[in-house]
């Protein structure tokens, strides 16, 4: 009895000190981007470290300004994920609810392809897309960075799940109120999927928010960067000023977090395509 | 369900969006990998950039990279993330939610964000250097070696996903009834060895689903070598990523970056395919 109450105390003890230490591995360094947002530069490679906030917090952000113009990037980039989010929710919404809840003449080809399609490396498009895009003078658009995942088939796939589980016998009876389509879907159907909705619009926030290669090829001003392409272009080759870069992978990450932290669930499930409830 | 025009009406944005920005460009890149551009006019050229692959010194590199950098981080990750995973799902833990938020707060950062935060703190007098003097160690060369350059990454993409694929097994593990592990303690099995005749296997499904995500995620890497270390030293972390974009945005070679792209197309679904059998899931 003694020795299984010993044995069970140090696997305890095992199993904390575990995961106390994951649990340090993956936070410092946030605490360390924090630091360096409000240090000069050199103290960021400097010796011994500096794990101190320090006082040059509006420093760093004036001179990131001055750099890249960070507001706009800012903005660049709540503008561009937010339509992209608006959009693309409404395009598959509406896809997914046809594949989900309607018999039609190639509903399971039209879907097995989509689905299909997600195995193609995105790096595969990159090239047509940046010749179309420059064919038609739409590089450094909004409309370049916004367009192309529009039709996002995980999404569909996704809101699909969703729909499946709603009930027909509601739809049916809707039907012979003569309620229209249309209504039916906005009215009856979309009310309850809420949920899906949200984890959705996440999924599909963060692609956009976190998209680096299309932006960096279809990008040619710096009025158009987004927070990607902006952090990346302050990696410089001779000079880098890491406390103006630790000020802006605060910036960009910072907000997400609060999100993250306010909405937990949804922000799982969402990044995680649902895959988990 | 009646027959009715509305489908249609649904389906029809997604179904251009998808024929202009998906399938139109899946098909251009296959295209362009069998012609070349002459006197402005792009001409049939057969498979000439992709006999050109196989004399392309850079190719390899790119591909084996991409291979080491797969090889040591998936397994890396993914049994790190079904360990903390299976010690999460105990029962008695106290401060569940807290770890749980915790490891999963890396997946929220963007993937250049991280890749440059690590980018400072593997510089040669950076954090982890002074750290590792604290406890009497000698520096690394963390982003200067072209051995170390790889690990890097490796060590980088670990913290950004393990806990992202912890929470994808803790689901499954949620599902696997306390039960099971009540007759194997009976039965005299340890926590070691529940953890491999149980938890390991009923976990097949998710470990696919997982192992396949990464798969597509590493072959196409881009992110990371592009900002964490450019690349180098030398080519040491060149990737196929990494080569489809200077092919096609340096060079503007979009023929041969095109053949690189497909490279990574075939190897996705081998590996996919590969998986698929590996586990054995009928599904």
């Amino acid at each position: 009895m003694r020795q299984s109450t010993t044995k069970r105390f140090l696997g305890k003890l095992g199993m904390y000190t575990l995961l106390t230490i994951f649990l340090i591995i993956s936070v410092f360094p946030f605490y360390w981007m924090l630091v360096g947002s409000t240090n000069p530069s050199d103290k960021m490679i400097s010796s011994p470290p500096t794990l101190t906030f320090g006082n040059q917090f509006m420093e760093n952000l004036v001179n990131l300004n001055d750099t890249v113009g960070i507001w706009r990037v800012m903005f660049n980039s709540l503008f561009v994920a937010g339509m992209y989010v608006v959009i693309a929710l409404i395009v598959s919404t509406a896809a997914a609810y046809a594949f989900a809840k309607f018999k039609f003449k190639g509903r399971n080809t039209i879907f097995i392809i989509m689905i299909l399609s997600m195995m193609i490396p995105y790096q595969a498009t990159i090239i047509p897309l940046f010749q179309m895009m420059s064919a038609y003078g739409l590089l450094d658009t909004y409309f370049a960075l916004i367009a192309p995942q529009l039709c996002y088939p995980f999404a569909i796939f996704l809101m699909r799940q969703n729909f499946l589980a709603f009930p027909d016998s509601l739809l049916e009876s809707a039907r012979l109120d003569g309620a229209h389509e249309f209504k039916i879907f906005t009215k009856i159907v979309l009310p309850s999927m809420k949920p899906a909705l949200a984890a959705t619009s996440i999924f599909l926030f963060m692609y956009q928010w976190n998209n680096f290669m299309w932006p960096l090829v279809a990008i040619r001003t710096e009025e158009m960067y987004t927070f990607p392409v902006a952090l990346s272009t302050l990696n410089g080759v001779s000079y880098t000023d890491y406390g103006q870069m630790m000020m802006g992978i605060s910036l960009a990450t910072v907000p997400i977090i609060i999100v993250f932290l306010i909405l937990q669930k949804h922000f799982i499930s969402g990044m995680l395509g649902s895959a988990v409830k | 369900m009646k027959q009715t025009k509305a489908p249609y009406f649904f389906i029809a944005p997604a179904v251009i969006l998808f024929l202009i920005f998906t399938a139109y460009p899946i098909i251009a890149s296959l295209y362009l990998s069998f012609h070349q551009k002459e006197d402005g006019v792009y001409t049939f050229a057969g498979l000439s950039n992709y006999t050109r692959l196989l004399n392309d010194s850079i190719f390899w590199t790119a591909l084996s990279n991409t291979f080491i950098i797969f090889i040591l981080q998936v397994p890396l990750m993914l049994m790190l993330a079904m360990i903390l995973a299976s010690v999460l799902n105990s029962q008695l833990l106290r401060l569940k939610a807290l770890f749980r938020v915790s490891f999963f707060l890396p997946a929220v950062t963007s993937l250049v964000a991280y890749s440059l935060l690590f980018s400072i703190m593997m510089q040669d007098n950076g954090l982890f250097n002074e750290l590792l003097g604290y406890i009497g160690m000698d520096g690394i060369p963390w982003l200067s070696d072209s051995v170390w350059a790889k690990l890097s990454i490796v060590m980088a993409m670990t913290w950004r996903w393990v806990g992202y694929n912890m929470i994808i097994f803790l689901a499954g593990l949620q599902n696997i009834p306390e039960e099971m592990y009540e007759a194997a303690s009976i039965d005299g099995a340890g926590k070691i060895r529940q953890f491999f005749s149980i938890t390991v296997p009923s976990l097949k499904p998710i470990i696919l689903f997982a192992g396949i995500l990464s798969t597509i995620g590493t072959l196409q890497l881009f992110d990371e070598p592009f900002n964490l270390t450019g690349g180098g030293p030398g080519n040491s972390t060149m990737t196929l990523g990494l080569y489809i974009y200077e092919n096609g945005f340096e060079y503007f070679d979009f023929s041969y970056g095109s053949a690189v792209a497909y490279v990574v197309v075939v190897l996705v679904a081998i590996l996919s395919y590969g998986q698929f059998k590996f586990t054995g899931d009928k599904s």
